[in-house]
């Protein structure tokens, strides 16, 4: 599914794309250029705001930190850095001919 | 059967000797004279900062029975019963008097007539302050300290916080004569002068008069004063006005042997009352001694006092003065070693043995930052450079170097303690050692103790970079850089993170850089500044128009109205005299700014680490009290100060009189009208840690108050580590407020031209943040939704009604264990 042409995403920050059952994705570019996607809600708040987060690194880990509580989310795994039980569904992403798909 | 211990004074010693024996099988009655319970007198001239005894107040004691406000009239020692003034009679087995000591009032004539004080208690502070507020002087009022020794310079300053102009009258031809020489003395005077204080040595009061509502005191100089006060501090006897039948020592004070105990063994004195083997003591850490040893006497034991250090350093109007142990070189064939600087304005001289090998005492007056090394020294040997001209006084402590005087707590206690882990910080070390608990002074001390055994408080911000944010300011301030990229690539590791990024941020919008959302700031921003709106619970925002000093015409205030209305946002007041809109998406703000700043509201940054609010009270505009125009000037210094970005968020508030209704003091800044002009108050806080602000400077007009407050704020800025409030920062500050006063009042970093600039160019570059985004598409292109579906709202926000308005239906998260 086409999300949005690579030029709307900027480095270090995330969008949120909506999907046709209702669901929300967040897209990141990360500083290398290399692009992410995780499922927006952060699993703390129940809030779909993990678009919204600061992305950074963890011991040279891509993150995104939700904007709630502040929890650190690998961008690689979707995993919780701090709170190992919990994570969050990472969705395939590519960048194709300029335009950002979800595979 | 239980044994009865009755302690006569409930001072500061006898409430060492209660709380020492809490645990002991001991039933203890105390009787106190004074209505509260004990304070610390040694503290009490703070008293004047707050007027309030919160600050004063020692640990509370548990299992006695304390009788306050009942002063004891007799005691039958035959009987072994004490009477106290309510006709209550209490028998004991054992009895401490701890009854301290009376101010000495020289018989001047005129010496009782109203207006004329003592300086002792917490109800003679009050009293003193009812005078000067009666006084019918317009502007400042003239006062008169009889006595320049320690207590006479400590009160004369108070008078100044009083809004008093003190004259300090000493019968000596010098101030401090028993603690400093003349060459301490002369730059004493000189440095107090230049602080609204006159001196006059060598002479006396010969009367005072009443003329009106005026006090006229004739000094035996001939010299007349008009006053509106007069305070008598020409120190202190022994309080025995409690006739016990017992011997008083050769300068008063029951005379007790080194056990503390009179000749009635069932009788025991300490504290400014006791005159141990007939030596008398005017400070409270012999006191505690003799506590510990009648504490160990009534549990079995043998302990005796051990003599006492009799050293003294303080800060006396800003002026740091030290005298320890043979300061007037009294020993036979002492040697002095003097280095006056009066450029410098600083005075030393050392006191040592004839053979020059032993250090024996010293006087220092306007640096006195050696103190704390030299006094463990006295009776040791002196390192040989200490007697070079501008010798080093960094020298090596002994470990039997008693460290902490107040409390007896030797240097290797504490280094123990430190190397052992026990104590890591400075908080740790007072709550295991005790040391740095009575008058602060050690606290430096124990600071370098720390950082000696190794231990390192990391600065470092966080894992991307070593440095703290003062640090980090530093380099941004001196390199220019203006890019985070650039700075983690020069000074950091890796690519950031949510603790570094936001103080980065900060940090560069601090020193100008243009609009915060700015293409290479707005990925560093948290997400209530990335949208200038602070995100609730559910991910929508909330959105509050500036609305300085809180005043509001019914204009504005039916916009505000309306736009709620229109876009169906929750609406409610907030602390800070303005108007919280709750229920905003992201794609609704810049519409919702658009209404609000066509109806000339701007941001109120709610959502950033800079100023919220200052609020006010309605001043002399409508309140019948009001002194100064406490609006106009909240205004002002709203509108100053909107949009600095700083470590933490800053609020403020105005007074137009001392009622204090716009609760200033528990402001970042706090401004209280006086008759003269304005108090500045600094580092208050409400939230989780209440803490009252203390007093900068007062009675200053409006371009010297601004001048401070541009000052205060940079200084805070550059120095205070991230999300560091100014209360915690100024807690934390190397010498405290007076530190703080001599760089932002005295300037005596000669930073203050450039604290000013740094402000002077935050407020021509202000701009109004949303006004910025409404005016730029690029920025504006990041207000949506869904980037593949702009304008579908969020399907997880939904809202429901409660009394009326709109409120966030709860998410149904699963509670996840955090
Ligand atoms: C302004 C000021 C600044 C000072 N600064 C310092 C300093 O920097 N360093 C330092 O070491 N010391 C300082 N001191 C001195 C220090 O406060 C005293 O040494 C200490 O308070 C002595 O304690 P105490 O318990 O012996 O006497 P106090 O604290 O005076 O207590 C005696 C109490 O006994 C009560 N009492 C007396 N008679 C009776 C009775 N018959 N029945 C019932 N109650 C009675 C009195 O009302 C009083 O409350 C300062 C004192 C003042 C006033
Ligand atoms: S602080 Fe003073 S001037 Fe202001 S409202 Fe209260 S009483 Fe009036």
């Amino acid at each position: 599914m086409i999300v949005c042409g690579v030029e709307a995403l900027r480095p270090e920050q995330g969008v949120a794309a909506l999907l046709p059952d209702g669901s929300q994705v967040a897209v990141f570019l990360t500083a290398d250029g290399s692009v992410h996607a995780l499922d927006n809600i952060d699993p703390f708040s129940g809030a779909a705001v993990l678009s919204r987060g600061i992305v950074g690194d963890r011991g040279g880990e891509p993150v995104v930190v939700s904007p709630v509580y502040k929890q650190a989310f690998s961008l690689a795994t979707g995993k919780c850095l701090d709170s190992p039980s919990v994570s969050v569904a990472v969705h395939g992403v590519r960048v194709r001919d300029g335009v950002v798909e979800l595979t | 059967m239980t044994r009865t211990l009755v302690v006569i004074g409930h001072g500061m010693v006898g409430h060492r000797l209660v709380d020492l024996l809490r645990d002991s099988a001991w039933r203890i009655v105390v009787f106190g004279e004074e209505s509260r319970p004990a304070y610390d007198r040694v503290a009490l001239s703070s008293y004047v900062d707050s007027w309030s005894s919160t600050g004063l107040e020692l640990p509370a004691l548990t299992g006695c029975e304390l009788r306050l406000g009942e002063k004891v009239v007799s005691v039958d020692r035959e009987r072994r019963v004490v009477v106290g003034a309510s006709g209550v009679e209490v028998s004991y087995d054992a009895l401490v008097l701890a009854t301290g000591s009376v101010p000495f009032v020289p018989p001047v004539p005129g010496r009782d007539l109203p207006g004329c004080h003592v300086y002792r208690t917490i109800d003679d502070l009050d009293a003193i302050r009812a005078t000067v507020e009666a006084a019918s002087r317009p502007g400042r009022k003239s006062g008169m300290v009889l006595g320049g020794g320690l207590l006479g310079l400590e009160a004369a300053n108070a008078l100044r916080g009083m809004g008093v102009s003190p004259h300090v009258v000493e019968l000596a031809p010098r101030l401090m004569p028993i603690q400093v020489d003349d060459g301490g003395a002369s730059l004493l005077k000189r440095l107090v002068e230049k602080l609204d204080l006159t001196v006059h040595t060598g002479t006396s009061a010969s009367s005072i008069e009443r003329d009106g509502s005026r006090l006229i005191a004739k000094l035996a100089s001939g010299l007349e004063l008009d006053l509106d006060v007069v305070v008598f501090s020409a120190g202190i006897r022994p309080r025995t006005d409690l006739d016990l039948g017992l011997e008083l020592g050769p300068r008063g004070g029951y005379l007790v042997d080194a056990a503390c105990r009179t000749a009635d063994p069932s009788v025991f004195a300490i504290g400014e009352c006791a005159a141990v083997e007939g030596v008398t003591y005017g400070l409270v850490a012999p006191g505690y001694s003799m506590a510990e040893v009648v504490a160990d006497q009534l549990s079995g034991g043998a302990r005796t006092f051990p003599g006492a250090d009799v050293s003294t350093k303080l800060k006396l109007l800003g002026v740091d003065v030290a005298s320890f142990g043979d300061a007037h070189a009294a020993t036979e064939g002492a040697l002095e070693v003097v280095v006056n600087n009066a450029v410098a304005g600083t005075y030393s001289k050392l006191v040592v043995s004839d053979d020059a090998r032993t250090l024996l005492g010293g006087v220092l007056v306007g640096d006195a930052s050696s103190y704390l090394s030299l006094r463990p020294l006295v009776g040791k040997e002196v390192p040989a450079a200490l007697l070079q001209p501008g010798g080093a006084v960094d020298v090596e402590m002994p470990a039997d170097a008693q460290v902490c005087s107040c409390l007896a707590v030797t240097k290797q206690t504490i280094t123990d303690a430190i190397v052992s882990g026990v104590a890591c910080d400075v908080a740790e070390l007072k709550a295991c050692t005790k040391a740095g608990t009575g008058c602060g002074s050690c606290v430096p001390m124990l600071k370098k103790l720390l950082t000696e055994c190794g231990v390192e408080q990391s600065k470092a911000l966080c894992e991307h970079f070593t440095h703290s944010r003062a640090e980090l300011f530093e380099i941004v301030r001196a390199t220019r850089i203006s890019t985070f990229s650039e700075l983690v690539a020069r000074h950091g590791t890796g690519r950031g993170c949510d603790i570094c990024k936001p103080a980065v941020a900060s940090i560069l919008a601090s020193l100008g850089n243009g609009h915060i959302l700015g293409a290479s700031q707005v990925s560093l921003q948290d997400t209530n500044d990335r949208f200038l709106a602070n995100m609730q619970r559910n991910g929508t925002y909330s959105v509050v128009p500036r609305i300085p000093g809180g005043e509001i015409t019914p204009e504005k205030l039916i916009v505000i109205g309306e736009v709620a209305r229109d876009f169906g946002l929750y609406t409610k007041i907030t602390g800070g005299q303005r108007i919280d809109l709750f229920g905003a998406t992201v794609d609704q703000l810049p519409l919702i700014w658009r209404r609000l700043v066509d109806a000339g509201f701007e941001s109120g940054h709610a959502y950033g680490k800079s100023l919220r609010t200052v609020k006010s009270c309605v001043g002399t505009t409508w309140c019948r009290y009001g002194v100064q125009d406490s609006v106009g000037l909240a205004i002002e210094l709203e509108l100053r100060y909107r949009g600095l970005r700083s470590p933490h968020k800053l609020k403020s508030a105005v007074s137009g009189c001392a009622r204090e209704c716009a609760e200033a003091r528990s402001k970042d800044f706090g401004v209280i009208a006086t008759e003269n002009g304005w108090n500045l108050y600094v580092g208050g806080n409400g939230g989780f840690t209440p803490r009252h602000a203390d007093l900068l400077v007062s009675d200053v007009d409006t371009a010297s108050l601004i001048q401070i407050i541009d000052r205060f704020l940079m200084f805070y800025i550059r120095t205070a580590d991230r999300l560091q409030r100014t209360s915690v920062w100024l807690e934390g500050l190397d010498g405290g407020l007076d530190h703080l006063r001599e760089v932002v009042v005295d300037d005596k970093l000669g930073i203050c031209a450039e604290l000013e600039a740094a402000m002077a160019s935050h407020v021509d570059d202000y701009a109004d943040e949303w006004r910025g985004v409404l005016e730029d598409p690029e920025k504006l292109a990041r207000f949506t939704s869904f980037v593949n579906a702009p304008g579908v709202p969020d399907p997880t926000i939904s809202f429901r009604a409660e009394r009326g308005q709109r409120v966030p239906v709860s998410l149904g998260i699963p509670e996840v264990v955090r």
